[in-house]
């Protein structure tokens, strides 16, 4: 079963391509972080994958259907946008009230359970919770809706590092529960790194890596020794960089390394990201001297 | 009943980091045949983990013959690691301890020492694979 499948997928602002050439074949029962830095469209595929966007070009399906395509469609996908938004005015137990007749699936008593082990009182207005207490009850409203797939956009990018660790605890709880399928954001990756066993690097507008965690650590490393400036056509680089006698690449390959003059040591899931990040800027800049 | 701990530093998975802190508690003698193992619900609450990688060390234990799940109910453990190899750790401690005033005698300050440790270490550990 296919959680989310793209392909050719783009998003055109005006002449400006927030998100383009996207293809992402993801498989259910995976915690999916998406990383890039700000502005790199992250909320764009997010609001094509809940059906917020239309797209200009390509396509996209979500647990097999066109996002948004009807009520059915709406029931199997939860969405907790930027900054966890809640309605300020109204109590908690409002926000019950509305979830339930917004949405068919509603489990109260999931809701309820999750609000009092919190020690959130329903007589509370949404307008007086701190910042963690409110990501905390936008996830409730969110897991409480049952969905097959839960899309979070910078769920802990406001909060502290106490509440930030409260929530991914409480959503990894509710995933591992009722295994659901969790797509969320962040443009930190050390936010995502224990939580998310699946990843997309997205930067300017394109998808630069996507892939199993554990796969992607296997298959990267980091290269160290005497100055070379090609190397075999199935390692693929992901950035080099030289001195007159030293040279050190991360690359992609599935093979073995054989050549003894490489130190070969692995990335952490920090490095790799930053690695592809880099990328966008320094191919640019970088000489042609490397064979991909 | 065990209670699991992240260490980010290590270098190694959670995943691995997990079976590994089972089989340690396990030569340790804090857990016994019978003993149940936290469930996979309890340890992504406590530790903000996917919970798929809980359910790849417990598979990996039961794969090594140390715990089985039972449907429904929890894994549990079903075996020892606290045996006789325990006994041996003494004489094998002493032996290092020599080696090790060797090393320093030998002018090997402990980076040094560790360096040589480890790259002995993993060689070995290479040579034995193939």
């Amino acid at each position: 079963m296919t959680v989310l499948r793209a392909q050719a997928l783009g998003k055109k602002y005006g002449s400006h391509w927030a998100l383009k050439d996207c293809d992402l074949d993801i498989p259910a029962g995976h915690v999916v972080g998406l990383v890039g830095p700000n502005g790199a469209g992250k909320t764009t595929l997010m609001n094509l994958a809940v059906g917020q966007l239309r797209p200009t070009a390509g396509d996209i399906t979500v647990l097999g259907n066109k996002p948004g395509s009807g009520p059915a469609q709406l029931a199997r996908v939860g969405y907790v946008a930027q900054d966890t938004p809640t309605y300020a005015g109204l109590s908690i137990a409002d926000h019950l009230r509305l979830g339930a007749r917004l949405n068919p699936g509603w489990d109260d008593a999931l809701a309820r359970n999750r609000l009092e082990q919190l020690g959130l009182g329903l007589d509370r207005k949404a307008g007086k919770l701190s910042g963690g207490q409110r990501a905390q009850l936008a996830l409730t409203l969110g897991i409480a809706k049952r969905p097959e797939l839960l899309v979070l956009d910078e769920p802990v990018a406001a909060l502290d590092p106490l509440a930030r660790r409260e929530f991914l605890q409480g959503l990894m709880e509710a995933a591992a529960e009722q295994e659901l399928s969790v797509l969320l954001s962040s443009h930190l990756v050390s936010d995502l790194e224990r939580v998310c066993d699946y990843l997309i690097v997205l930067v300017d507008s394109r998808v630069r890596v996507a892939g199993e965690v554990e796969e992607l650590l296997a298959t990267h490393h980091r290269l160290t020794g005497p100055r070379r400036d090609r190397l075999p056509a199935d390692q693929q680089v992901v950035s080099a960089s030289h001195t007159e006698r030293q040279s050190n690449f991360i690359i992609r390959t599935e093979g073995p390394i054989h050549d003894p003059a490489w130190t070969v040591t692995k990335l952490s899931l920090e490095d790799l990201v930053l690695a592809y990040m880099d990328e966008s800027t320094g191919t640019r800049l970088r000489p042609l001297e490397v064979q991909r | 009943m065990i209670e699991f701990h992240l260490d980010e530093r290590s270098g190694l998975s959670p995943y691995l980091q997990l079976v590994r802190q089972v089989r340690q508690a396990l030569r340790l003698g804090l857990l016994r045949e019978g003993d149940q193992l936290p469930t996979v619900k309890e340890v992504v609450a406590r530790l903000a983990i996917n919970p798929n990688t809980v359910l790849k060390a417990y598979r990996e234990l039961e794969h090594e013959g140390l715990v089985a799940a039972r449907p429904g109910v929890g894994t549990f453990v079903t075996a020892t690691l606290a045996d006789a190899s325990l006994a041996a750790h003494g004489p094998l401690r002493q032996e290092l301890r020599r080696w090790l005033a060797k090393a320093r005698l030998a002018g090997l300050d402990e980076e040094s020492i560790e360096a040589l440790f480890m790259t002995t270490f993993r060689s070995a550990a290479e040579e034995d694979i193939a």
